[in-house]
């Protein structure tokens, strides 16, 4: 079973939610990357995702942004990322080896290096699935059939600025889990989250069997807290990304231990409350 | 897929190519043009791009919507522009006649206003309140500024650093106008960093947000709406040479960064195979440096800003680093409808360097008494070789896209006689 599936299988079986930290490929370094996916396994991380740099993400915020635009300046390349990936999942810990990894990568690197082979080597490297956020449904079904054939799953985002009649299609062309948005608009931490995003979701999971994962926006142990009675995963990003940041002033252990802490917070925010 | 020569559709098949006698139609309902285009856009911009699509079309046939849009562009812009027989361009050239579409003369002094003044309308048809914009050169958004002022739309412009320092004139201009011009600090502080940044605003604001894209490129119906905006040129130049020497040109030449005004020149001709259509890409410090901005005769078929086209990427789907000496041009893509015409044999595209542009500029300046901007510059380059190569007898028309006040300053620095 594909380990996304396994996973939502399980946390169901538990009454969980998933906690999906979201780190870039390459910032500071592939080697810190494959540190940073060990440490946030330990501290509670359910899933990974894994951002591949892009020159030019419109999706993002300037924290993803500039994280990316550091990866490549250190050189990284789609083969690299792979590689580590690779390693991790022969030389892991069984908790890192049994851990859904799944890419974020925008369309421009996919179709460069070629959808066959982009999807061969990621399931060679052991991911799980892919998200491919400038890949709308329209533009996305050879890649999902292509996907599927291989045993990955094509996560679809569904957005406020969506359509009901238009999520229910994207519902239906989704593999794995939704990835909603909480957010209209680019990636980063926000202090208030839409008061209809509750609604939307809960609305949403009336239309799919999938389990829903909410991600843009969310930075702190609260809005976990919240938004864990709607959602079956929660994605955090940017707030993880930007401390990848201080590693120009800063040792790597530190920054380590920094994230490892504040994933042990959000963490111990979806655990069930003492005596609840 | 795995040849990344190919220019083969992500997702179609070769026979899912439409025919080329079908451009004059095109794009398709996914917005393709052959291979080309379509939407590669985060799923939070797509019910603003169906939401416009539905828009423009209602507007084709809305005979208000077209007559306030002629109006504008009569008696605010100045249409139509005249086309002019350049003679002592054309000795010079030692060849065919040289006539120019001075775009240059219109309000704002480029083609972009064409545009501009049609987007702006939509964006009011819509009942948007907000227009935002990306410029390079800064002619977009100064035109973009000034149909915000016309309309009384809030307007804001993305704009790079390094564009910002090349074009003051028109910072200064847009500032003036009610615009807020915001400095883009990533990446190359360019065009294409210009144009990220207008994306993620709009990603977060296009309930009240219009989008005014200033060329042909961007996810579908961008490249189609600027594309039929501008066609306005090529309509004028096709009648104007008819009347003038009753028969069709035997080329027509156009600057080509993201191809607005070579879009609009060329299209109108498209059907008349015997017209050649040339496109001048800027060919920076020599094809050879690697220091140039030839997205069509340099790069390979990917995904940039929302479109599948020409692009000039490495192997891993990462944007180049590009160059021109005009900030209008220095952009590694290109209009999806261009990379289908170049496949299709219909366009040919050739690469003029920044040397042969600025002695164009120098040449058109001391022979005609026109300063033509430095993206025309190109075309002009690219014309004289044209015209010396078809010869006595024959006719091209060349689109002089935009004036050059803008480039004065970075034309003196270049010379080493910097103006302060």
């Amino acid at each position: 079973m594909n380990r996304i599936d396994a996973l939502f299988t399980r946390l169901k079986a538990e009454g969980r939610r998933a906690l999906m930290p979201f780190l870039t490929a390459g910032d500071p370094d592939l080697a810190t990357t494959a540190v940073l996916i060990n440490e946030l396994v330990g501290r509670g991380a359910d899933m990974i995702e894994v951002g591949v740099p892009y020159s030019d993400p419109i999706a993002d915020g300037p924290v993803i942004a500039a994280s990316y635009h550091r990866a490549l300046q250190q050189g990284i390349k789609i083969a690299h990322v792979f590689q580590t990936l690779r390693t991790l999942r022969a030389e892991g810990s069984e908790a890192v080896r049994a851990t859904p990894l799944v890419s974020m990568v925008s369309y421009s690197i996919i179709h460069r290096v070629g959808v066959e082979r982009y999807l061969n080597d990621a399931a060679t490297a052991g991911l799980d699935g892919l998200i491919v956020p400038d890949l709308p449904v329209e533009e996305s079904e050879a890649l999902q059939k292509k996907a599927t054939q291989r045993g990955l799953k094509l996560i679809q985002l569904i957005t406020p600025t969506t359509p009901r009649d238009r999520a229910v299609e994207i519902a239906r062309l989704t593999t794995g889990f939704i990835y909603y948005v909480s957010v209209a608009g680019i990636t980063g931490v926000r202090k208030e989250l839409p008061p209809e995003l509750k609604d939307n979701v809960a609305w949403l999971r009336t239309q799919t069997d999938l389990p829903i994962c909410i991600g843009f926006g969310i930075g702190s142990p609260d809005q976990i807290r919240q938004l864990a009675p709607v959602a079956d995963g929660l994605i955090v990003g940017s707030a993880l990304v930007r401390r990848l940041g201080d590693a120009v002033n800063r040792s790597r252990a530190e920054i380590v231990k920094e994230i490892g802490d504040f994933v042990g917070e959000l963490a111990d925010a979806l655990k069930p409350e003492p005596g609840a | 897929m795995s040849n990344p020569a190919s220019t083969g559709t992500p997702n179609a098949s070769p026979s899912d190519v439409i025919p080329f006698n079908a451009t004059r139609q095109g794009p398709d309902d996914l917005g393709r043009f052959g291979a080309f285009g379509g939407r590669f856009v985060p799923e939070t911009l797509m019910d603003a791009l169906n939401q416009l699509t539905a828009a423009y079309e209602e507007s084709k046939t809305d005979p208000a919507f077209q007559s306030e849009l002629h109006y504008y562009w009569k008696d605010y812009v100045g249409r139509p522009s005249p086309l002019y027989r350049a003679d002592r361009l054309s000795s010079f050239a030692g060849g065919a006649d040289v006539y120019l579409k001075r775009e240059d003369l219109n309000h704002t002094g480029a083609h972009k206003i064409n545009n501009a003044i049609g987007q702006v309308m939509l964006a009011r048809r819509m009942g948007k309140t907000r227009v935002i914009a990306e410029t390079g050169a800064g002619q977009h958004g100064v035109a973009t500024a000034t149909a915000c002022a016309l309309f009384g739309l809030t307007c804001t412009v993305y704009m790079g650093e390094e564009d910002i320092r090349r074009q003051k004139l028109n910072v200064f201009n847009m500032r003036t106008m009610g615009a807020t011009v915001v400095p883009v600090a990533s990446g190359s502080r360019t065009l294409r960093d210009a144009t990220n940044e207008a994306m993620r605003d709009w990603m977060g604001s296009s309930r009240e947000t219009h989008y005014t894209i200033g060329s042909v490129v961007g996810p579908h119906p961008f490249p189609m709406i600027v594309r039929d905006f501008q066609s306005v040129i090529g309509r004028e130049a096709r009648e104007q040479i008819l009347e003038k020497i009753d028969r069709l040109p035997d080329a027509v030449v156009a600057c080509v960064g993201g191809g607005s005004n070579a879009a609009g020149i060329f299209y109108p001709f498209i059907e008349d195979v015997e017209v050649e259509l040339i496109g001048a890409e800027a060919g920076g410090r020599g094809i050879k440096t690697g220091e140039h901005a030839a997205s069509l005769t340099q790069g390979r078929p990917g995904v940039l800003h929302g479109s599948f086209s020409y692009v000039l990427q490495d192997d891993d789907g990462q944007t180049q680093d590009v160059h021109s000496i005009s900030a209008g041009l220095d952009y590694p893509g290109v209009g999806p409808e261009h990379s289908y015409w170049k496949d299709q044999g219909r366009v040919r595209y050739e690469s003029v360097t920044d040397a042969e542009a600025l002695a164009a500029y120098e040449e058109t300046a001391r022979r005609e008494g026109v300063l033509p901007a430095l993206e025309s510059s190109h075309a002009l380059a690219q014309a004289f070789k044209e015209a010396r190569r078809l010869g006595p007898g024959k006719v091209l028309i060349a689109c002089l896209s935009g004036r050059g006040d803008k480039d004065a300053y970075e034309v003196a620095r270049l010379r080493g006689e910097p103006m302060g």
